[in-house]
């Protein structure tokens, strides 16, 4: 019955989430210490509401003439000194990085924390091909030792506490290379040292880097990176070889743009004025950095999702996380739920659209929202995300799914009785009537969903229209 | 002025009694109001869970109910953000799926006249003091649609604070999301109930007796967590507190005929 | 005509774009009407505003005339106990007249781990921003390239005059040459990914000290 007439499956693992204290606290405590900053960082600029819409202009305008920019970021690139390639699926971009790491005769790469080459699995793609590659960025870094999976866009491992992070490190960091300093201690300055130690040696000998960008400048042809920690420099700076990969929706038109983004971004990511550190290259530079630069175009999805008039405006994502930190479902159910590297509201609407909703997971994203709307309202690029969920459920519902041809009936009968309001009005009556025959808790799969944590209203004794009809 | 009344499918099965205070209210402020019968339901379940196309009807019912009234006032925040908000994009859809413009006229024409009932209160007839008596604690949860997507403001809270007798107190977390959802309640039960539960968590920890709140399908479901735990406190409508007078502080009388037809 | 392999991804994914924009409308123009920048246009006020928002993401700051510039870095170097200096080109002579350190230039061009080994590295900076508290690199003269002030742990950086100060991001942009590699430095490094609980001091220079001359 669940199945069929709620049409999903929960997310899967919400279940559990919402059981799980320590995750429930660890997610609580995170979110909520960065939503309030954030918001403080934002009261900051008494501009914000035009800053946000003209970033939302500026990615609507860049995504419709999308070919034009991508053309000339291509030209640009090409002629600093870059090598460009277009990758139309993650198979096509991880075949491309393994053969241009391979090319280097290194069986070792340093990587950024980056969206893009999580979303193709690019790690797994190169161990497959002997090629170790290691994060550098601290959460990713915890993901990866504790062989975990990434559950938040900004802090993968925000739903592991400092206790645990310590474990990590202790247990893991000498199988990987340098181990944890002995009696490691679990106060973040700590952990972040000890980070710091066992990534140095990887960074001075780093022959190969693999990041992704937060912008790329079609005019000039320039990357950015932002970050806080310093390793994405390690990265782009340090080895002789950079493949970048950046889906195709990271182009800005020009120079000037960025001074929308980098204000937009810092405020709603980290809750910081300007984040530590922001890295800008142009191709390759004589005696600078890198003397080999790849820079890998990503479609994988991303052209279907331009296709979509209410879906598109996900392509103005700039990853900042704002949503997922002030989403409560994203609290209480973590982002592993989500299935996918990009969980929280965002990843609701983003994940079904570069993968298509053929999964039960994928299907079940759009439906894992109240629909409340604090994602839209911090959202610094104005996605809609409410708007692109109910437009993504009419296609799961559309496309008809078994699950769905239940609900479908019920709604198809509700809509007649709602379109007759007599029959309505003697249903009413009918189930006021029959008021002292409801039990407090029903027995069916879905009221059952309802009675379980909550009581069922009273019936009246009689609808509103019965009564108006008699006292006027 | 003429002011038609659309109580929402919710109380005219359920809560009929938040109809009958918005009566009396309405009347109290010499507001004649009337309850066109061919109403049924603004259609958000259905479009907020995917089926938009069979919202269309009740878009066009809506406005064959409506027409010809000045005001069409609903409290619901949710109800009213679905028509503000999605009877034009289902009249714009229409269109580009080559289906005429019919059910876009029909939602232009109705849009602009459906109010909140605090935006019509404080906005059209311009009072905060409704001249209710209340005298309880009272703590209130701003439901999304009405906080983010009507942007309603302090309406609530200037209407609350004037109420005699009344003490207000914070809700904290006020501003977030109960855990009802519509049709997310019954498909995300545990993600709902744990969000309910947090919800009920910080407004017990007010101490105040009754919980206020504008849209009562969030009401349904806090109010169901707070019954299921037996707590101290009562979720009301604010439209049930604002009808609450010095003459008749329980609203006994709304209901009956008489205390209607005096007013 | 040359035409690029039919079929290849590249023509695959612009053909994809224009067949998903084609019958999209024109979005709207987009408006500039956010502010140039937040701050009165005060050079001393902003020269305030550089060193408080510096200083609040735990960079250390001190203030000095020119005059007074040799011996506030000589200062801060013995204070500090280094012993080598690294020393981009370009950074001025008479900057050096008040320490004694062993100073270290890139010449030829030091391998990472000669870098890692270096106390201190002194450079000079394209521009700063004051209402985001940051110091631009863009490897001119006095800056070095971009590994040297990476590597090292103490990065002591000097903002020569007020008029490097902008007040905002829109203000910096326009004085920035893209074509050179960049780096925006706002305070020492630091990393949110324990609990979202800021921590300094990671990867890049655990300590950055800026000298505000004017
Ligand atoms: S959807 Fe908006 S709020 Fe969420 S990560 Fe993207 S840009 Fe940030």
């Amino acid at each position: 019955m669940s199945d069929t007439y709620l049409g999903m499956p929960s997310f899967p693992q919400a279940k559990a989430s919402t059981r799980d204290t320590r995750l429930r606290a660890n997610l609580t405590h995170a979110t909520r210490t960065i939503r309030d900053k954030r918001a403080r960082a934002v009261a900051e600029l008494d501009d914000w509401a035009q800053l946000r819409e003209a970033g939302k202009r500026i990615k609507d305008r860049t995504l419709r003439h999308l070919d034009d920019h991508l053309v000339q970021l291509e030209q640009n690139v090409t002629a600093a000194g870059g090598t460009v390639h277009w990758a139309a699926d993650a198979a096509e971009a991880n075949r491309i990085v393994a053969d241009l790491v391979k090319a280097t005769g290194e069986r070792e790469v340093v990587k950024v924390k980056s969206m893009a080459t999580q979303e193709i699995e690019l790690n797994e793609a190169l161990a497959a091909e002997g090629i170790t590659a290691y994060e550098t960025d601290l959460a990713e870094l915890i993901v990866q030792l504790g062989e975990d999976r990434p559950s938040h866009i900004l802090v993968p491992a925000i739903h592991r506490n400092r206790g645990e992070v310590r474990d990590i490190f202790a247990a893991k960091m000498g199988e990987w290379g340098r181990p944890a300093p002995e009696g490691l201690g679990d106060s973040p300055a700590e952990l972040a040292e000890a980070a710091r130690l066992h990534l140095r040696e990887k960074f001075l000998r780093a022959k190969v880097g693999i990041s992704g960008a937060n912008f790329m400048v079609a005019e000039t042809g320039t990357l950015v990176v932002v970050e806080s920690e310093g390793n994405g420099r390690m990265c782009l700076t340090l080895p002789e070889t950079l493949i970048s990969v950046v889906g195709i929706e990271k182009v800005l038109p020009t120079w000037r743009d960025l001074e929308v983004f980098l204000q937009l971004l810092p405020r709603s990511s980290t809750a910081e004025r300007m984040n530590p550190y922001t890295s800008f290259w142009t191709g390759t530079s004589d005696g600078d950095g890198p003397r080999n630069f790849h820079l890998v175009l990503l479609d994988n999805g991303r052209t279907d999702t331009l296709a979509d008039e209410v879906g598109r405006q996900a392509l103005r994502c700039i990853r900042c996380s704002a949503c997922l930190n002030v989403c409560p479902v994203y609290e209480r159910a973590g982002g592993h739920a989500y299935g996918s590297v990009y969980p929280g509201p965002i990843g609701a609407i983003l994940t079904p659209q570069l993968r298509g909703t053929a999964s039960a997971v994928d299907a079940s994203l759009p439906f894992a929202s109240t629909l409340c709307g604090a994602c839209y309202e911090v959202c610094p690029v104005a996605i809609d995300i409410p708007e692109v969920l109910v437009h993504l459920r009419e296609q799961v519902v559309e496309r008809d799914g078994p699950g769905h041809r239940t609900e479908r009936a019920v709604v198809r009968a509700g809509s007649w009785l709602l379109d007759h309001p007599a029959a309505l009005g003697a249903v009413e009556r009918w189930a006021s009537r029959t008021r002292g025959l409801h039990p407090r808790r029903l027995p069916t799969a879905v009221a059952r969903a309802w009675t379980d944590s909550r009581d069922l209203p009273e019936l009246p004794e009689a609808p509103f229209r019965d009564w108006w009809r008699k006292s006027r | 002025m003429r002011v038609a009344l659309f109580p929402t499918c919710v109380n005219d099965a359920i809560h009929p009694r938040t109809g009958q205070a918005v009566v009396a209210l309405l009347e109290r402020l010499g507001v004649q109001v009337d309850f066109p019968a061919a109403q049924t339901c603004c259609g958000q379940p259905q479009y907020n869970t995917g089926y938009r196309r069979a919202t269309e009807p009740l878009v066009r019912r809506m406005a064959g109910a409506f027409a010809g009234y000045d005001h069409v006032v609903t409290p619901s925040g949710s109800c009213t953000a679905m028509v503000r908000d999605n009877y034009p994009r289902i009249g714009a859809k229409a269109r580009t799926e080559g289906r005429g413009d019919g059910l876009a006229r029909a939602a232009a024409s109705l849009v602009p006249r459906v109010l909140e009932l605090t935006e019509f209160l404080v906005d059209v007839l311009g009072v905060s003091d409704v001249g209710a008596y209340y005298p309880h604690r009272v703590s209130y949860h701003p439901s999304c649609h009405g906080l983010r997507m009507l942007g309603l403001g302090d309406r609530p809270r200037r209407l609350l604070e004037a109420v005699e007798g009344l003490e207000l107190v914070e809700l904290p977390g006020a501003e977030e999301c109960c855990g009802f959802g519509g049709t997310f309640a019954v498909k995300n039960p545990d993600v709902s109930a744990a969000m309910g539960a947090d919800k009920v968590r910080n407004a017990l920890s007010t101490g105040a007796e009754v919980l206020c709140g504008a849209d009562n399908s969030c009401l349904l479901h806090i109010g169901g967590t707070l019954r299921r735990a037996d707590a101290p406190m009562r979720a009301v409508h604010l439209a049930e507190i604002l009808a609450c007078t010095r003459a008749d502080p329980t609203g006994t009388g709304w209901a009956t005929p008489r205390a209607r037809s005096s007013a | 005509m040359t035409v690029p392999a039919k079929g290849s991804s590249r023509e695959r994914i612009l053909a994809r774009i224009r067949a998903a924009v084609q019958d999209a409308a024109e979005p709207p123009p987009v408006l500039r009407d956010y502010r140039d920048s937040h701050q009165p246009d005060d050079p001393a006020r902003l020269l305030d505003l550089l060193a408080a928002n510096l200083a609040d993401y735990r960079a250390v700051v001190h203030r000095c005339t020119g005059a007074e510039l040799p011996a506030v870095i000589g200062r801060i170097l013995a204070e500090r106990g280094s012993r080598t200096l690294l020393v981009p080109d370009g950074v001025p002579e008479d900057w050096l007249s008040g320490t004694a350190v062993e100073r270290v230039r890139d010449h030829p061009p030091l391998a990472p781990d000669r870098l890692d080994a270096v106390d201190s590295v002194l450079t000079g900076c394209a521009l700063a921003v004051a209402e985001t508290g940051t110091i631009v690199l863009d490897a001119g003269p006095g800056q070095g390239r971009r590994a040297l002030t990476l590597v090292p742990d103490h990065h002591l950086c000097v903002v020569r005059t007020a008029d490097q100060v902008v007040a905002s991001v829109p203000q910096a942009l326009p004085r920035l040459d893209p074509s050179r590699p960049q780096t925006w430095i706002s305070g020492p490094s630091a990393t949110s990914d324990i609990e979202l609980d800021r921590v300094e001091g990671v990867h890049g220079p655990r300590t950055l000290e800026v000298v505000l001359v004017g």
